[in-house]
């Protein structure tokens, strides 16, 4: 789950990591009033869920009234790369000499987390990494004990940190990575980490993504989760609770299992179709499951054609089936041509109940996923 | 022939009484699975189809003789289930449980690295030996034994592949599914140093997907330490950068590392063909064992 920067500063400034002042506002009143309280300059900054808000448009200086009611008025509102923006945070600008880099992570190849340093902040930090890898310190972390300051110092040092602000770096990075543990964090930066004329350090942006999986130790950033920030449908998935990806083709894809599921996605490429979606139904689905599932993937307009695609281990093949009838049994007239695929645990029982005046019945993947592609392809004519 | 599990394999069950934890147990025994004791905190004394139960894992290996353990914990518990499988000396530990926090795992495997424990998973569907035992949740009828060895990060994509071969008469010597998380027990290089070594197993399936770099390292093992021929698939050629698609590691960084792209690649230079479908995955195995 990935946190907005207004959310991420508050973590953060909680934590202790200083952070420049700032309201969030959803309107252009609001955001007038707010640059009132902070003063000028003040950035506005739109609060969704992409990465470079700059270079989109999404991010303006404001150094007077007027300004701010005009960028105020640009940036609500607007799309930013499929996000309508509905809230911006006022935030006062930071005179700056520097920006740095500071990020916590899982090295998923090393298993175990990796703290890193650049000075090079305030740009594409991926670019960086790929470009100049040298450019930024990493320090490996054990996770028995956690950041020992000499490590957080070798990491500062290690980038080249001016000894002046090597101190206040220092303890940021060690309170980012405690708040990286404490949080369940899978990525906690500050980027740029800005370095003023008076040779303080203050967090420009702030960047906390949760593990999806340890958020029930956390209630409360659970309740930071923004389900209108994402797309409609990937909203309704949420709330159904399965594994969805909304994607740009027209075979709306369901399946059991990531990993055939995908396979699956990538089949429909390989036979020349395109896919609309990812939905994994998950283990041992049972009947309603399954017609939610079909609920989503009818509610998608791009999408011509269904295949479903179950390899049971856990999950029954004549749940599946009974879910199938049950959801197209509901319809005058089944709204995208269905094709099922059922194989594994009571694959047999499922076909047998199948009401096949409803769906077409393949055998093996390839046919299922062929005749698919081949209905889309009619469909869409 | 087969590597880590055989009718010899004497194992406990860690969250025996739960729901998931009964129904597999009797799945695994219906197979032939040696199940010898289950261990939940507090239910000690109680029996479960016919296996009794202990409060520690301790108490399970120790009374009843067990080598391996398997689990069927919830993820907020499952780390601690599996520190305490550590704490014993199995030889391995099979991890069912998904949704495990990835901080919780790094504890794990940083723990891991002190024993000589095999771990399995987490989020994993299991190891089968056919015909000998299964730990784990797969299932048992479509896998027939013979002498192909498969390691798989994804459970569902591992039962088509495994159809794909059983459908042709090509047996297996053992499965496992490692599981599609970050933070993995075993990996890719530990099957495959496993299955070199196995007599047996004339040819190897690995399939793995998108995310992290576990497949090129795989490919680099291959070229430098195999002689036993490897046949590849990839989940998620098509999946889009930025977005998980289910599996915790199946994420594509913006960076171009971890796309299938370049774990299709790394395989092809170590000399592993690598189907475009799994009903080519098998045409490959087949050529190498004809």
């Amino acid at each position: 789950m990935r946190l907005h920067e207004y959310q991420a500063k508050d973590v953060f400034a909680d934590a202790g990591i200083p952070v420049p002042d700032s309201r969030l506002a959803s309107s252009v009143d609001e955001v007038v009033a707010a640059v009132e309280d902070i003063g000028f300059p003040a950035a506005i900054k739109a609060q969704v869920h992409v990465g470079g808000r700059g270079k989109a448009g999404g991010i303006k200086i404001a150094t007077s009234e007027e300004e701010a009611r005009e960028y105020a008025d640009d940036i609500l509102g607007m799309d930013l790369k499929g996000y309508t923006v509905d809230r911006v945070l006022v935030e006062a600008g930071v005179d700056f000499e520097d920006e740095l880099y500071v990020g916590v992570t899982m090295d998923r190849g090393e298993g175990r987390p990796v703290a890193m340093v650049s000075e090079k902040g305030g740009v594409n930090i991926e670019e960086v990494a790929a470009e100049e890898p040298e450019a930024i310190a990493r320090e490996h972390i054990d996770p028995a004990f956690g950041m020992h300051p000499y490590q957080a110092r070798k990491a500062v040092y290690g980038a080249g940190i001016d000894r002046d602000i090597a101190r206040q770096v220092s303890s940021i990075l060690t309170t980012l990575y405690d708040l990286w543990e404490d949080k369940d964090a899978s990525d906690a930066e500050i980027n740029p980490l800005m370095v003023t004329s008076d040779r303080e350090v203050i967090a420009a942006d702030a960047v906390l993504n949760v593990d999806d999986d340890a958020l029930f130790r956390h209630p409360d950033l659970a309740e930071m989760e923004d389900e209108a920030a994402g797309d409609e449908l990937e909203a309704k998935a949420n709330k159904y609770g399965f594994d969805y990806v909304r994607l740009s083709g027209n075979v709306g894809i369901i399946g059991n299992g990531a990993g055939l599921v995908m396979t699956t996605l990538d089949l429909v490429d390989y036979y020349g179709g395109e896919p609309a979606n990812f939905l994994d139904i998950g283990g041992g689905a049972k009947a309603e499951r399954v017609t939610n599932a079909l609920d989503m993937v009818f509610s998608d307009p791009n999408v011509d054609s269904v295949v479903f695609n179950i390899f049971g281990g856990i999950t029954r093949g004549d749940e599946v089936a009974k879910g199938i009838n049950e959801a197209l049994e509901a319809f005058d007239e089944i709204p995208k041509p269905v094709v099922v695929r059922l194989a594994g645990t009571n694959a047999k029982e499922g076909m047998e109940i199948l009401n096949t005046e409803l769906v077409q019945v393949e055998e093996t993947l390839e046919d299922a996923v062929q005749r698919a592609v081949e209905n889309a392809k009619e469909v869409s004519q | 022939m087969s590597i880590l599990v055989d009718d010899d394999t004497r194992v406990v069950v860690q969250g025996i009484t739960g729901g998931e934890g009964s129904f597999h147990t009797e799945q695994m025994m219906e197979y032939g699975t040696n199940v010898v004791a289950g261990a939940v905190p507090g239910k000690g004394g109680q029996e479960v189809k016919g296996v009794p139960v202990y409060d520690t894992v301790h108490d399970a290996v120790s009374e009843e003789d067990a080598d391996a353990s398997v689990i069927f914990v919830p993820p907020a518990f499952a780390a601690d289930a599996m520190f305490e499988a550590l704490d014993t000396s199995l030889d391995l530990v099979v991890a069912i449980t998904e949704g495990v926090p990835t901080q919780d795992m790094a504890k794990v495997y940083r723990r891991l690295n002190e024993t000589d424990t095999h771990l399995i998973g987490p989020n994993c569907p299991g190891i089968i030996t056919p015909g000998e035992a299964k730990l784990g949740i797969l299932p048992g009828n479509i896998f027939s034994d013979g002498n192909v060895g498969l390691v798989s990060r994804s459970g569902t994509l591992t039962y088509q592949v495994v159809d794909n071969l059983t459908q042709r008469g090509i047996g297996q010597t053992t499965a496992i599914g490692i599981g599609g998380d970050p933070i993995i027990g075993t990996s890719f290089v530990d099957a495959l140093e496993l299955f070199e070594a196995d007599t047996e197993t004339e040819a190897v399936v690995m399939c793995g997907e998108i995310g992290g770099e576990d497949e090129e390292q795989a490919a680099k093992f291959i070229a430098e330490n195999m002689d036993t021929p490897v046949a590849g698939f990839i989940a998620g050629r098509t999946a889009p950068p930025g977005k998980r698609m289910g599996h915790a590691g199946a994420i594509v960084s913006g960076s171009g590392t971890g796309t299938a792209e370049s774990k299709i690649e790394a395989l092809n230079d170590a000399g592993t063909p690598v189907g475009d479908t799994p009903e080519e995955v098998a045409d490959h195995i087949e050529h190498f064992l004809s």
